[in-house]
Parts: structure tokens; C-alpha cells; sequence
């Protein structure tokens, strides 16, 4: 390697070093985000405040309120009368009501209606129908019980038995936290790196390096190699907290997830500089990122939103987002293992960025002024 | 015959967005060997020009050959072979001295065996030497730039561009910089080309290019520039207290070009022609004489008289502004050490320094900005920092940068700042009206002021600080980057405002300001090392050697005396 | 209000607008994200392609997959016949699920024996995977009800009938959009304001300020009123399109919907000033402002419930003035809340909007240098 390219590398790393902006953004911030994502972000619903009126309190009634005190799902509120409950949910103290009527024993187990009112604050679509699947599950259950209790079988038409492969128990945290290895990968290689060329331009350092007999092919690796190792560390924090903290399976390897990051962030580096020649102050360049990569890579990626279920229109506009591919790989290899059949195509696309952005890049930069 | 160094042939250079071309159809050929000073207005071209020679802007029309190689095809080739410092250096401010040098070491490719010794002899160059682990941004703005021309000499250039180098540097370094550029020439055989704003500094260029607004106006010796001038040149004897005066009425004069207070009286520049007043003494004119005479626009006279209307004149001779001991810390870094000094109703008082002197941090505890750490001060009777809001309708303040709302209109600024202080219905017309007449800001109206050329922007800022007709007024180095004729404008200005009985606080780093205040502090490091008269100041310089030393011999020598104190105490 | 108040809110607004990049900020953004959010962000299916794996060949069966035909959301993909062939199908992603019939299916209906049905289904998204879930267990049902009744099926147990007060089709699109108000005025506040007083001080016009007779809450006022302004016409804007593109209902009280909207903004436009005062350079000020809203959204509500997390990030939330507006939106957009209802929730806005405010006023001067 020629001394060029080693001083300007060498100058960079300890540009971060020195700079705690990069490192906040490098280090802290994924930090931050897992352990917000981690935490603080979870479609599963535990413990839903459910008010529950009971009627006329039979030995039925009994059993079935106790299937719902065992359910990890419910934090179970009794009233005294179905008034009480709904002004509960109307004051949002409750988010839902289970209600057994009168003739609870008498009805329960004939067809037809059943005796169980139930309500469900349905503002959170998303959260309800969670619940809904809940209360369901119980009087599944309870309605087995029962039959089983009269020595005979609950028949059913048809019994629908579900499996749900690579989460069987459907922890929301082992596809987010995946999914936001992405989001933060966007962060240093786009951001960063269109902060720190702006900020060059801004200092004027640029024009004394320009000056000089270092080609601007030196510049441009001399910025992505070392932005590429950073990236990498992130990367390599990013894993690190998904398996030992949140407990994350990874069901693939390991050379998988790091060969397709390093494809991502090659992607990446290349859009941070591809924005970095378009603006050159560090305000422009940081906007211009949040919006194009960032916004994106959230939304976008399918990293929470379902894809395949956003507007055509949309779905064409996701294919030129290079952490759709990422997600889609990310979400593979940590939850499935090594399928090929998903690898392949999307590390395809993210080689294909890679060469596309840095090859515009490449052909863009000028070391000249104007 | 030698080949030229540097050949322009027919440029021209344009930048979307601007009014007219930067450069145009300019010629210019460079022998080698020597120092070739580029001098002219803001906006002339000299940055563009020195860019064009780097090889990093593409001329639109005609050639560019430096070193024998054509800047558009080979520009790898002439950067291998040139040393190019921009205007404001790109050190890493976040890297060490050394760091910095050996960057551009690698940068430049030079073999690690020549390393040590090329080391030792730029620090030995430059005397930076002992900072080798400090990081570049915490030198000062002398030390960046020495630091900077180290950088660029890395492996001796046969070249060398240097953009406005000792633009906000203090005296001293001034003096080393040129003490470098200069053995750089005799020992190494390179050429130097350099653009400056400070036009004393013709006297070190073998040869001086002039240009005005893209085109060349002359490349000659300078004697050949002031040779018209023989005969044009007079000084007028006057004592310190009457020379504003006698300059004002000079000025209006219809035989004189120019006039300028300097430490003995009022030098004349006459209109070829004229006849010198009575008393004036011939003197030889200098280089600063034929930029004036060249380029000065013909009938610019003197300005309007005083406009500021003194409402009801409190009693005169009263301290307005008074400072004791004033100190200011920033974490352990003592920016302000016990400073103190007082100043009368209706005087011009400088506080004088380079760069990191604490000019601007005693500036703003003065106008309330900053809290000090340590004594007391007082303006016009009150604190600004505590004082009520009111208190502050009395200051007018022009900041560093000539702070303007760069997305507003020049019509928008002044409407704005006229109604911050107070000024509503035909008051406030009245004086938006008498702003773009008395600086001359009409046909600017429209424009955004960061579209505007920097003369224009001091204009504008001055304006808005006078819009409430202040008592006081506080000007932090207003005239910073701003060419020799629009500095004398501006003077102009503050001559006028004084004479009306405007008090006037200023800081600059132009030793030659100095003669236009009535009375002023001399500072470095945070300390007031002389306070006086320009001419008691310039007496603690003088020696048998040098009768007559000039402001910026006071502080070169008041320096060395602080720096030997210093040590002899340690 | 005195003319050199309002002179400096004109000087905000012209340097708003007058700013090619800021009037980009204030543009752009809500109109990306109401269309991001307005149409990608839900958790609705529409598009669940699925395999079928039927080793049945009878009526029965056929009857079971129509269901499915019949549903929009179903996309049928492929017909296998192997475990192996659906594995791979769902490995790689090309369907989301997996419906495998046994051979005995329609026998076993026949002769009144429960007939199982396999439902396998992709779990990497884990949100979708439980969503689809519920969609097939409805179908399932339907399925089943019907079944019993045509073929004399002894006392099949009753059914839940579940009603969903206010959104009683459970539309995730009547849960984001109103979200969406809330999201774009701050984000908008956010924009106006966070970077308004860094841009002045990297100027240098902050200190040209500051020695005006200006007093510090007389530049607040100037400096909060573009905001506010800024952060009403947009809100209403949006208001608009939710109500009138986006058909969500809006039941309760425009009085309580536009008080919450300004107790929200003054929050809003308070902590954005208060980053602003606190940063020195712009980069600092857009970094701070990044750092506020991303938690302030994600932990919000806005897309996952609070109740979901942990009670040491619940007690977190109490600071977040999008919390407050959140739940203000959808409750009178969707439950038709009043103003005496969200006393609850005003209350803690104004006390955010204040405290913050004081402390910008107090950092226009008191910044450490």
C-alpha cells in the first residue's frame, strides 16, 4: 500500500479518536437505539388491564376467570356491574371487558351465542386484535376443559393447529432487534460519513489536500476504509448485544451476517459520499441524510412494516433501498440460518448498490473546485 | 532564456451565479526565482487566480501553464511540483503538529530517511520546535499559519501559492512569515506568489501584479508604480489632537486624492495637478499611494457631515465606559488577565492585538455578553449584563463578522434592527431612509446582505448599529478582511461620528489603525501592556537607532520586553 | 402585542422562508412522511401469499380452500406436495404461509371426526406472523359455523363474538393517522425551532440580539411564535387530509382537539428552543434535536403501546409531551372526547411547555462558553 493512502487512513483514525461526535454517533448511538428498540419496544402485549363482571358467580364462572388470572397475558380487574366496566374503558383504565352474563353456566357450552360479552378498545387496531386473539385462546380453552370435565371431547370441524417457524414464541424483540442492525449501519456509514466530508469542506482541508499529488482515488478509500472498519466495529457491538443481551438465536453463521454487512455499508459509505459531494456544509449533508437513508431504512426496510402489504407504488420505491436487502438478510440469518434462496438474491442487490453508489461517487469527484 | 514559471494566457473564469467573470482575458507570465506579490481589491481575483495556478479550477477560455505543464491535462503533474496554502489553511485541528507534518510528508511521498532532517529544519524554520505534541487547533492564529507553510514545504516546491498568509496574524509573526517565505527564496531557489491585503508588504516582492475586478491593471517592480506619483506625495504636520480634523477638511479638498492620518499628520495623495496646501512637506511615495491612485472610483470625496443628531448632550468629560481589573477564565485558560482602562464621553478609544489577545472576549463582557470572573466595569453608569433592557438602547454593536441576517434583504435588516430599538412609524421611515442614503445602500436594497461584497456588508452592519442613534458605539474588528479603500471609508465614517460626539470603542489588528484613535490599550495574552496616546505609545519604542518608530515597532518591541519580563520572573 | 415583538417574529418567518434549505425542511418532510406513514406504515395485511399443501381430494377440502380464495387478503402462490417443496417456499420468503391438509380431511368431517388443519406460517416477523395467524383462525371459524350448521353437527360450543368499541373494523390506518398529526408537528416544531438559535449564534446575530433592549422572554416570544404558527396551519393541514383523504373519523370536540394541539406545541416549540440555546453550532442543535425525537417517538406510543414496556421506560414516558398528545388525538378523533375528559392530559403539556421554555430564556444568556 502506498504511504499516501496509509497517512490519510492514519489521519482519519485519529481524527475519530479525537472527534466525539463520530464516536457518539459510532458507539453511543447504537447503544442507545438497541436498548430503547430492545426494551423500550415490544408488539407483544403482556398483562392487558382487562375488566371482568361476573353476573351470577357459578363454579364455571370460577374456573374461567382463573384460566385468565393464569394467562401471563392478562392483569384481571373484577366489577361489580357491566356500567362500572364500561365507564372504565371509556376513562381508558382498562382496555378491555370480558363479560359473563347471567346465564353463563347455563349456555355456555351450547351453540349459537355465547354468553360472554366481550369489548375491546379498538383505537390500537394492532394492540386489540392482539387481545382479541387472547380472550380467544382462553375460552378455547376453557371450552376443552369443560368437555373434557363431562368426559367427552370438544369436536370442532375443523382444528386448526398453527405453527409459527423460526419464533415460535413470538418475540417481537428477535425480529426488531435484527432489523435494527440495519438502521444503525445506515447511521455510520451514511450520516457519519457525509458529516465528516462536509465537515472537511467546511474547514477548508480539503482544498490543501487537493493541492496536493494524492489522487482522489486515495481520498475516497482513504474515507471509506476507515469508516468501513468503524462500521464494522458497530456491526460487531450491534451482534454482540443482540446474542448475549436480548438472547437473540443465530441461526446462521456468522461469516454470512459479517460478508453481507460488509456489502451494506459499502452501499452505505457510498451514498454518505455521493450526499457529501452534493452538499457541502455539515447541516445540508446531515438533513439530506436523515431524510434519503435514515427515514428510510426505518420505515421502509421492512425492519417493522410488512412489505408485501404497502401500496404498489411504495413497494417499487423500497426496491432502491439498500436496507430492504439487508433486513431481509439480517432477519434470515439471525431467526431461519443460511437459506440461500434469501441470501443470494438480496446480497446480489446490496453488491449491486455497493458498485452502483460508489461507482457514481467515483466517477462525480473531481479534485477540482469548481 | 529561462522558461517561465507560471504562464495565464487569455483566461477567463466564471462562476455560475456571479454578476461578471471572476477572472477575464488575463496574460500573465512568471519568470523564476523571487517573491511576486499579488495585490488588489476584494473580489479582483486573486484567490481564483492562485486556484487556476494550482491546477483546482479549470480555466474556461485561454491556458493555464505552470512549470511547464498545462494545468487542465496535467494537473497531477504540476501538484507533484507545486506548494498551494489556501486562504484559511486546512490544518486538522484535531491532529498534533507532527501529526500534521507527517500527513503531508505521506501526502507529498517524501522517503522516511529524508524525514528527520526536512523535520528539523522546518521547525527550526518556523520555531515550532517545542509544540510538537500539541494539537494544531489550540496554537495561535500565527503559529496555524507558520504551521500551515510547513505543511506545504514538506518537499521543497518549485512553486509556491500562497493565499493572503498573514491575513489576521499579529506583527510579530507577520514578521517571521515573511522571515521564512524570504530564506525559502534565497536558499531553495523557489518562487514564491503571493496575494496579500496588507500593502506594506510590496516592499518584500521583486515583482508586484495589481489586478482589479478580473483583469490585470500592472506587473512591475513596485518603484514603477509609484514612479507617476513623484512630485504628488506631502505631508502635513499636525499634532495628535487636531489630525481627524484636518484630515476631514483635507479630505474634502478638491485637489486631494487621498488622505491619511499617520503618526506625524495627514499624508496627501494630490489629483495629478494639484497644488498642496500650505505647510505640506514633499514626501516619497509608497506603494499604498499608487493602489489608492489607481484604484480608488473617481469623485468619492469626503462623506456627507456628522448625521447623527445629538439629542440633549449630557455633561461632557465623563468616563462612559470604565473597566477595573477586569478577568475572564475559561476553564484553566485565562483569556483576560486584570485589565483595566476608562474612556471619556466622545472619544475614539482602540484596544489593539493580534489575534487571542482577549480583544474580543473584554468586548463582549463590555457589551454585556459574558459574564466577567473577576472585577467590575461599567458602561455609561450601569452594568449591561444586569442592567434593564432600556440601558442597552443607548449601544449600538457591530460584531466581528458583520452579523447580519444573511437570508434578509438589506431593507429587511434595517427594519428589523430599527424596530428591535424601538423606532416605529415616520421615525422609523426616516432613518431606514437616511441609512440608504448615507451609506450608499440603495441600489442594494433588494439583495440579500450575504449576497453582498464585503465592503457593502460592513456598510450595512455599521448601518444597522446606528439606526437608534447610539451614545456608544462598540465595533469588534470592523474592519477585518476588508480592503485598503474600503477601510478608509469606513474611517471616514468613524471620524465623522466621533466629531458629533459618538463615543466609539473599537478593536483591530491593524497597527496602523491605531493612529486614528484618540487614546488606546495595547493588549496580548490577555494583558494591557501599554495604554495611551498613539504617540506615547510609539515613545516606549524609541531608541537612539529609531527616532520615529511606528506603532507596529511599539508593539513588536513592548512584546519582546513583556515576553523577557516573563522569563526573568520565572 | 408591541411592534418589536412582532417585528422579530416577522424576522423569524422571513428568515424561514426566505431560506431555500429551511423551506425544504418545512416541506418536504410532511409530505414524505404522511405518505410513508399514511400508506406504508400499518399493521394490516392485505397481501398474505400462501402455499397449499392438500393431500385431500375432497369436496370438503375444496370447500375449506374457497374460503381462502374468497378472502381478499389471501394470495394463493403455489400448490405442493411435499414438506420438503413448502419449507422452501417459506424459507425463502415466497409465501408467508403454509396450509396443509391432511388425506383423511374430508373423512374425517364426514364421519363428525375433527379434521386438523395445519397452519405453518413464517415467524421472522413475528408482528405479521401472529397477524396472519388471527386471519386464518377467522376464516377457520367462518368455516366452521357454517359446517356445523349444514350438517347437523351436535351441539357445536358457542362462539366469542367480540365487538371492538370505536374502530369496530379494527383498521391500523384509524390508529397511525391520527398518530401522524401529532408525529408532523413535531417534527415540523422541531425543525422551526431547534436550530434557530444555533444558526443565529454560528452568525453571530445572537449576540446582535442580545444587545438590543430585547428581553430574554421577548426574544422567547419572538422566537416561539413562528413555531406555533408554523405548527397550527400544518396540524390543521393535516387534520384535513386525515379526515377528508384518509376518511378517519373525527368525533369529539374540535376545542379539545386545537387546545391539546396548542398546549402540545408550546411543549414542542419549549424544547426545541431549549436544544437550540443549548448548542453551540447547528450540527450540534440538528444532532440534539435527532436525539430528542427519535425516543420521543418510539417510546410515545405512536406505533407500539406503552403498556408494553417495562415500568422503568413507562415512568420514562411521563416526560414525553407526545404521550400526552397521543392520547389526546385519538381520543377525540376516535372516542370523541371532550375538553373536560383530557384535563388530564393538558395539564402536564403546559407544565413541559413552561418549564422548558424557562430554561431556554434562561440558556439565551447563561450558555456555558
Amino acid at each position: 500500500m502506498n504511504t499516501r493512502l496509509v497517512g490519510l487512513m492514519r489521519k482519519e483514525l485519529l481524527q475519530i479518536v479525537r472527534d466525539p461526535s463520530a464516536i457518539a454517533i459510532a458507539f453511543v448511538l447504537p447503544v442507545v437505539l438497541l436498548l430503547i428498540f430492545g426494551y423500550g419496544v415490544s408488539l407483544d402485549a403482556k398483562h392487558v388491564l382487562v375488566g371482568v363482571v361476573v353476573d351470577a358467580p357459578t363454579p364455571q364462572t370460577q374456573s374461567f376467570v382463573a384460566g385468565m388470572r393464569r394467562s401471563e397475558y392478562f392483569s384481571v380487574q373484577t366489577f361489580s356491574d357491566i356500567h362500572r366496566a364500561r365507564e372504565a374503558l371509556r376513562e381508558r383504565r382498562i382496555n378491555g371487558i370480558v363479560w359473563l352474563r347471567g346465564d353463563f353456566s347455563r349456555l355456555a357450552l351450547t351453540a349459537g351465542d355465547a354468553p360472554v360479552g366481550v369489548v375491546v378498545n379498538g383505537v390500537d387496531a394492532n394492540d386489540a386484535r392482539i387481545l382479541e386473539g387472547y380472550v380467544q385462546g382462553v375460552w378455547a380453552q376453557w371450552l376443552e376443559r369443560e368437555a373434557q370435565l363431562r368426559g367427552g371431547r370438544l369436536t370442532l370441524p375443523v382444528d386448526l393447529q398453527s405453527r409459527i417457524w423460526y419464533n415460535p414464541a413470538v418475540r417481537s424483540r428477535d425480529y426488531l432487534v435484527p432489523g435494527l442492525i440495519a438502521v444503525i449501519m445506515t447511521l455510520i456509514g451514511a450520516l457519519l460519513t457525509a458529516l465528516v466530508v462536509a465537515r472537511e469542506w467546511e474547514r477548508g482541508t480539503y482544498e490543501a489536500l487537493m493541492a496536493t499529488p494524492v489522487s482522489m482515488r486515495e481520498i475516497l478509500l482513504g474515507k471509506v476504509l476507515p469508516y468501513f472498519v468503524l462500521g464494522m466495529g458497530g456491526m460487531a457491538l450491534s451482534v454482540a448485544m443482540a446474542l448475549w443481551l436480548f438472547h437473540v438465536p443465530l441461526r446462521g453463521s456468522a461469516l454470512v451476517l459479517f460478508g453481507s454487512a460488509a456489502l451494506f455499508l459499502l452501499a452505505a459509505l457510498g451514498m454518505g459520499l455521493l450526499i457529501s459531494t452534493a452538499a457541502k456544509s455539515q447541516f445540508v449533508a446531515g438533513l439530506i441524510a436523515i431524510i434519503v437513508t435514515f427515514l428510510p431504512a426505518f420505515i421502509l426496510s421492512g425492519f417493522i412494516f410488512d412489505i408485501r402489504s404497502m401500496p404498489e407504488p411504495i413497494q417499487i420505491i423500497t426496491h432502491i433501498i439498500a436496507a430492504r436487502y439487508f433486513v431481509a438478510i439480517l432477519q434470515t440469518v439471525f431467526l431461519a440460518g443460511n437459506v440461500w434462496s434469501v441470501i443470494l438474491p438480496n446480497g446480489a442487490a446490496l453488491l449491486a448498490m455497493a458498485l452502483f453508489f460508489l461507482g457514481i461517487v467515483a466517477r462525480l469527484s473531481r479534485k477540482r473546485l469548481d | 532564456m529561462t522558461q517561465p514559471i507560471l504562464v495565464f494566457e487569455g483566461v477567463t473564469k466564471r462562476f455560475s451565479g456571479a454578476a461578471g467573470p471572476a477572472l477575464e482575458a488575463l496574460d500573465l507570465t512568471l519568470e523564476p526565482g523571487g517573491i511576486v506579490g499579488l495585490f488588489g481589491p476584494d473580489g479582483a481575483g486573486k484567490t481564483t487566480l492562485l486556484r487556476l495556478a494550482a491546477g483546482l479550477l479549470r480555466p474556461d477560455a485561454g491556458k493555464v501553464v505552470a512549470l511547464g505543464h498545462d494545468t487542465r491535462r496535467e494537473a497531477a503533474a504540476v501538484q507533484g511540483a507545486i506548494g498551494y496554502m489556501p486562504q484559511h489553511f486546512g490544518l486538522y485541528e484535531d491532529l498534533t503538529v507532527q501529526e500534521n507534518l507527517d500527513l503531508y510528508a505521506d501526502l507529498q511521498s517524501l522517503p522516511r530517511a529524508e524525514r528527520p532532517q526536512r523535520y528539523a529544519e522546518l521547525l527550526r524554520l518556523t520555531a515550532l520546535g517545542p509544540f510538537g505534541a500539541r494539537l494544531a487547533g489550540q496554537l495561535s492564529g500565527g503559529m496555524k499559519q507558520k504551521l500551515g507553510l510547513a505543511c506545504t514545504l514538506v518537499r521543497p516546491p518549485r512553486l509556491l501559492l500562497l493565499d493572503e498568509p498573514t491575513v489576521g496574524v499579529d506583527p510579530v509573526s507577520r514578521r517571521e512569515l515573511w522571515a521564512i517565505i524570504e530564506r525559502l527564496v534565497q536558499e531553495g531557489g523557489t518562487t514564491v506568489l503571493v496575494s496579500t491585503a496588507y500593502l506594506d508588504e510590496a516592499q518584500h516582492c521583486r515583482e508586484v501584479v495589481l489586478l482589479r475586478e478580473g483583469k490585470l491593471i500592472g506587473q512591475h517592480q513596485s518603484a514603477v508604480f509609484t514612479a507617476p506619483l513623484a512630485g504628488r506625495v506631502y505631508m502635513v504636520p499636525a499634532g495628535e489632537g487636531e489630525r481627524r480634523a484636518l484630515q476631514r477638511s483635507l479630505e474634502s479638498a478638491s485637489d486631494v486624492l487621498d488622505a491619511l492620518i499617520q503618526p506625524e499628520g495627514v499624508r496627501l495623495v494630490l489629483k495629478e495637478g494639484g497644488a498642496p496646501p500650505a505647510g505640506a512637506q514633499p514626501a516619497a511615495p509608497r506603494f499604498e499611494d499608487a493602489f489608492v491612485a489607481l484604484l480608488k472610483p473617481a469623485g468619492t470625496g469626503a462623506l456627507p457631515a456628522a448625521a447623527v443628531r445629538r439629542a440633549d448632550d449630557p455633561p461632557s468629560d465623563g468616563e462612559v465606559i470604565r473597566v477595573q481589573n477586569l478577568g475572564r477564565r475559561f476553564g484553566s485558560f485565562e483569556a483576560v488577565k486584570g485589565v483595566s482602562f476608562a474612556v471619556r464621553r466622545g472619544e475614539v478609544f482602540g484596544l489593539l492585538g493580534a489575534n487571542g489577545a482577549g480583544k474580543t472576549t473584554t468586548f463582549r463582557m463590555l457589551c454585556g455578553l459574558l459574564p466577567p470572573s473577576s472585577g467590575s466595569l461599567s458602561v455609561a453608569g450601569v452594568d449591561l449584563r444586569s442592567a434593564p433592557a432600556q440601558a442597552r438602547g443607548h449601544i449600538g454593536y457591530v460584531s466581528q463578522k458583520f452579523s447580519l441576517y444573511g437570508n434578509l434583504s438589506v431593507e429587511q435588516n434595517l427594519g428589523f434592527f430599527s424596530s428591535a430599538y424601538g423606532l416605529a412609524g415616520a421615525r422609523r421611515r426616516e432613518r431606514m431612509a437616511w441609512a440608504l442614503a448615507e451609506f450608499e445602500l440603495t441600489p442594494y436594497r433588494r439583495v440579500n446582505a450575504a449576497d453582498l461584497p464585503l465592503g457593502y456588508k460592513q456598510r450595512l452592519a455599521l448601518a444597522s448599529a446606528l439606526m437608534h442613534e447610539p451614545d456608544i458605539l462598540f465595533l469588534d474588528e470592523p474592519t477585518s478582511g476588508v480592503d485598503p479603500l474600503a477601510r478608509r471609508e469606513f474611517w471616514q465614517r468613524i471620524n465623522t461620528l466621533a466629531a458629533a460626539g459618538v463615543t466609539v470603542l473599537i478593536t483591530t489588528h491593524f497597527m496602523e489603525e491605531a493612529e486614528y484613535c484618540d487614546r488606546l490599550v495595547l493588549m496580548s495574552l490577555g494583558e494591557v501592556l501599554a495604554a495611551g496616546t498613539p504617540a506615547q505609545i510609539r515613545a516606549r519604542a524609541a531608541r537612539e537607532d529609531r527616532l520615529h518608530p511606528s506603532m507596529e515597532d511599539a508593539f513588536v518591541e513592548l512584546i519582546e520586553q513583556h515576553e523577557a519580563g516573563l522569563r526573568s520572573a520565572a | 402585542m408591541p411592534a418589536h415583538i412582532w417585528a422579530l417574529t416577522v424576522k423569524e418567518f422571513l428568515a424561514l422562508l426566505r431560506d431555500k434549505v429551511s423551506r425544504m425542511a418545512l416541506i418536504v418532510p410532511p409530505i414524505l412522511q404522511l405518505v410513508v406513514f399514511g400508506y406504508a406504515a400499518s399493521f394490516d395485511l392485505n397481501h398474505v401469499p400462501y402455499a397449499i399443501y392438500n393431500e385431500d381430494s375432497g369436496a370438503a377440502s375444496r370447500d375449506f380452500l374457497a374460503r381462502f380464495a374468497g378472502a381478499e387478503v389471501f394470495q394463493p402462490v403455489a400448490e405442493v406436495n411435499s414438506d420438503a417443496q413448502a419449507a422452501r417456499l417459506l424459507e425463502s420468503r415466497d409465501v408467508l404461509l403454509v396450509l396443509h391438509l391432511g388425506p383423511h380431511f374430508t373423512r374425517d368431517l364426514l364421519l363428525h371426526r375433527s379434521a386438523s388443519v395445519q397452519a405453518i406460517i413464517d415467524g421472522r416477523n413475528s408482528n405479521t406472523a401472529s397477524i396472519a395467524l388471527n386471519y386464518v383462525s377467522a376464516i377457520v371459524q367462518g368455516f366452521n359455523e357454517q359446517w356445523a350448521a349444514d350438517h347437523g353437527w351436535g351441539r357445536p360450543p358457542a362462539m366469542l363474538k367480540i365487538r371492538a368499541w370505536y374502530n369496530p373494523n379494527l383498521l391500523s390506518r384509524w390508529f397511525i393517522v391520527p398518530g401522524i398529526v401529532g408525529l408532523l408537528t413535531l417534527v415540523v416544531a422541531m425543525v422551526v425551532t431547534s436550530l434557530s438559535v444555533a444558526r443565529e449564534r454560528e452568525a453571530g446575530t445572537f449576540d446582535q440580539l442580545l444587545v438590543t433592549p430585547y428581553r430574554p422572554f421577548e426574544i422567547l416570544i419572538g422566537k416561539a411564535l413562528p413555531g406555533l404558527i408554523v405548527g397550527l396551519l400544518e396540524g390543521t393541514g393535516i387534520v384535513l387530509i386525515a379526515v377528508l383523504w384518509f376518511h378517519v373519523p373525527l368525533l369529539g370536540s374540535l376545542a379539545a382537539l386545537y387546545l391539546g394541539l396548542i398546549f402540545f406545541l408550546m411543549s414542542a416549540v419549549g424544547v426545541g428552543l431549549m436544544i437550540s440555546a443549548a448548542a453551540a453550532t447547528q450540527q450540534q442543535g440538528l444532532l440534539g434535536a435527532f436525539l430528542f425525537l427519535v425516543p420521543a417517538v418510539i417510546l410515545s406510543g405512536f406505533a407500539t403501546p406503552i403498556a408494553n414496556m417495562p415500568p422503568a421506560v413507562q415512568t420514562l414516558t411521563y416526560l414525553n409531551p407526545m404521550r400526552y398528545f397521543l392520547v389526546i388525538l385519538r381520543g377525540v378523533f376516535l372516542e370523541g372526547d371532550g375538553v373536560s375528559l383530557l384535563w388530564s392530559q393538558y395539564l402536564p403539556l403546559a407544565a413541559i411547555g413552561l418549564l422548558t421554555m424557562a430554561a431556554a430564556a434562561w440558556l439565551f444568556r447563561h450558555r456555558l462558553y
